[in-house]
């Protein structure tokens, strides 16, 4: 059977285990409700008067992503830890890469369905008024991106741990990290003492840094090979973990 | 189809499997006996490939489960320690899950799964999840697991843990009729499943083998081996027990019980007896009113605890 195959069993399989559990309509729901808050009310869309989704939507992708992507993917390796099923996993004729891909793929694949459903701002902004609709689907992509890129630093602390509630810190501190560090008054902060060489490189670890392309509609090859590489460095990690554990 | 050879696992400095050896062919049902902590997990783990080795190597059908993961793997049937299974999926979607994820597809699915439900009583919580099973059910549920995809080889970590006697008694059948077609190994700390089951059986202390042989042969090993028991009524135990000493076979006469009606005796052989010690004890006690008389077959659980705890037992018998 090819690769492929195996990975959309797994895939499927935990898919499946999403919506079998509240953990994803919860999910769901509070993303939503978020979002909306956020845009209509904190971001002030409605005040802008401007037919756009860049400040008022976009900007608070990577902070609701902060805590909502790590509560996705902390149950993914901690969970089969825990109840010894990643010894059923791990002996089935699938190679491990397979079943990290599958398992990556699936979370991935929901978030995705997550950022869809808030297709009403977008139906919203094109009732009001007549955006650039390719800026928004870049948004979106550049989006899911960033989510990916979270999800899979999540993958890592899962498999560091048998508990989810410590996988959860662990990867919101990452990826508060990886936020701060383009934040501007943290960069202004930054200007202040340090050489501009060494605020260049800390900005350009930022997911804030490479969204913001996404956000002006800039799809920018660098941006993408970013958060490509954010994900496919973690989990290669994720691997070399788990085969740590077991090699113990 | 298993081939262990010279098979060591490490875990920081603790040995916990120490160069250990042996085949499994087809038609054959081990059991793997062991106390707690005696690296029997450990061994099974490295079989089906879940822990690598530290040294040593292991072939499941021709394949080196480290090098040909794969398609060793496709040979394997395995049920893990504690029987887990994913709690937020149900039974039915579990055993699909586990056909599809060994290549089945279609009515090869449908038929596997259903033959798996079958085999392990699984009708009545098919559609229940998980979560919500009972053990023993949650056992069958990934003994179901183990067996979809009809394999070659079998690996059984304690398969009848936590089952009642009459699961037990069903899962000792299935692993015997199945094991006239499959290579079958199986760990229990259970003694009487070696005689139930198994056409041979390991003993592993401290990560070595320490007994490898039939269930038979593993009880000649016993003391009790040969030795004639013999109840007698109407005489007094000292006149028993001279009579029993001046056969010329027998190394010692031991008093087993003794109340108003009879007295209990048990003569054991000198190694060169071979077996004829209970004629020449019937022939000793002749004239007394012999209520039973019977030779042992030598007990596993006494084999057992001499050879992972010698020190014990000695000092017992002192």
């Amino acid at each position: 059977m090819s690769s492929w195959a195996n990975i959309k069993t797994i895939t499927k399989r935990e898919l499946g285990a999403y919506f079998g559990s509240p953990l994803a309509y919860v999910f769901i729901v509070i993303f939503l409700l978020l979002c909306g808050f956020f845009t209509f009310m904190v971001g002030r869309f409605f005040q802008r008067g401007e037919a756009s989704l860049v400040n008022p939507f976009f900007d608070w992708h990577p902070w609701f992503y902060l805590f909502l992507v790590p509560a996705v993917g902390m149950r993914l390796w901690a969970e089969e830890r825990r109840v010894g099923t990643i010894e059923l996993l791990l002996t089935m004729p699938i190679t491990a890469w397979q079943a990290i891909v599958g398992k990556f793929l699936a979370s991935w694949l929901f978030l995705a369905l997550a950022l869809a459903l808030t297709f009403p701002v977008w139906w919203t902004v094109n009732y009001l008024g007549d955006p650039d609709n390719g800026v928004i689907l870049c948004g979106y992509v550049g989006s899911w991106l960033m989510a990916g890129a979270y999800l899979a630093i999540s993958c890592i602390t899962s498999a560091m741990t048998r508990t989810q509630v410590v996988s959860f810190i662990v990867s919101l501190v990452i990826c508060l990290f990886l936020i701060l560090a383009g934040y501007p008054p943290v960069v202004n902060m930054l200007q202040g003492w340090a050489a501009p060489w060494l605020v260049n490189i800390i900005t350009s670890f930022s997911v804030i840094t490479h969204f913001e392309g996404f956000q002006r509609g800039v799809l920018d090859s660098r941006d993408v090979l970013f958060f490509l590489s954010i994900i496919v460095f973690s989990l290669f990690t994720t691997s070399a973990i788990l085969r740590g554990h077991r090699a113990g | 189809m298993i081939k262990v050879n010279n098979l060591a696992k490490s875990f920081g400095t603790k040995r916990a499997v120490d160069g250990v050896t042996f085949s499994v062919e087809r038609g054959e049902v081990l059991g793997f006996l062991g106390p707690n902590g005696a690296g029997k997990s450990t061994t099974m783990r490295m079989i089906t490939g879940f822990i690598p080795p530290s040294s040593g190597s292991v072939t499941v059908g021709g394949y080196d489960v480290v090098d040909q993961a794969i398609p060793a793997r496709r040979l394997i049937g395995y049920l893990p320690e504690n029987a887990p299974a994913y709690t937020d999926m149900t039974v039915y979607g579990f055993l699909n899950f586990a056909a599809e994820i060994r290549g089945l597809r279609g009515d090869a699915k449908r038929a596997a799964v259903n033959k798996a439900v079958e085999t392990c009583f699984l009708e009545s919580v098919l559609h229940q999840s998980v979560e919500t099973l009972s053990k023993g059910f949650r056992h069958r549920t990934c003994f179901a697991q183990s067996i979809i995809h009809d394999p070659d080889v079998l690996v059984l970590d304690e398969p009848t843990d936590g089952l009642d006697p009459n699961q037990k008694h069903e899962v000792r059948q299935l692993i015997r009729r199945m094991g006239e077609k499959k290579a079958i190994i199986f760990s229990t700390h259970i003694l009487e499943e070696v005689d139930a089951a198994c056409s041979r059986a390991i003993i592993i202390d401290r990560g070595k083998i320490v007994a490898n042989g039939t269930p038979s042969e593993l009880r000649q090993k016993s003391d009790y081996a040969g030795a004639v028991t013999v109840r007698v009524s109407g005489v007094g135990a000292g006149a028993v027990q001279q009579r029993l000493s001046q056969i010329p076979a027998v190394k010692r006469v031991v008093l087993v019980k003794e109340d108003a009606a009879a007295v209990t005796m048990r003569a054991f052989p000198k190694s060169e007896a071979n077996g004829t010690l209970a004629v020449s004890v019937a022939e000793a006690v002749q004239g007394w009113r012999v209520e039973e008389l019977h030779t042992e077959e030598g007990r596993l659980d006494e084999v057992f605890r001499s050879i992972t705890m010698p020190d014990t037992v000695t000092e017992e018998k002192k």
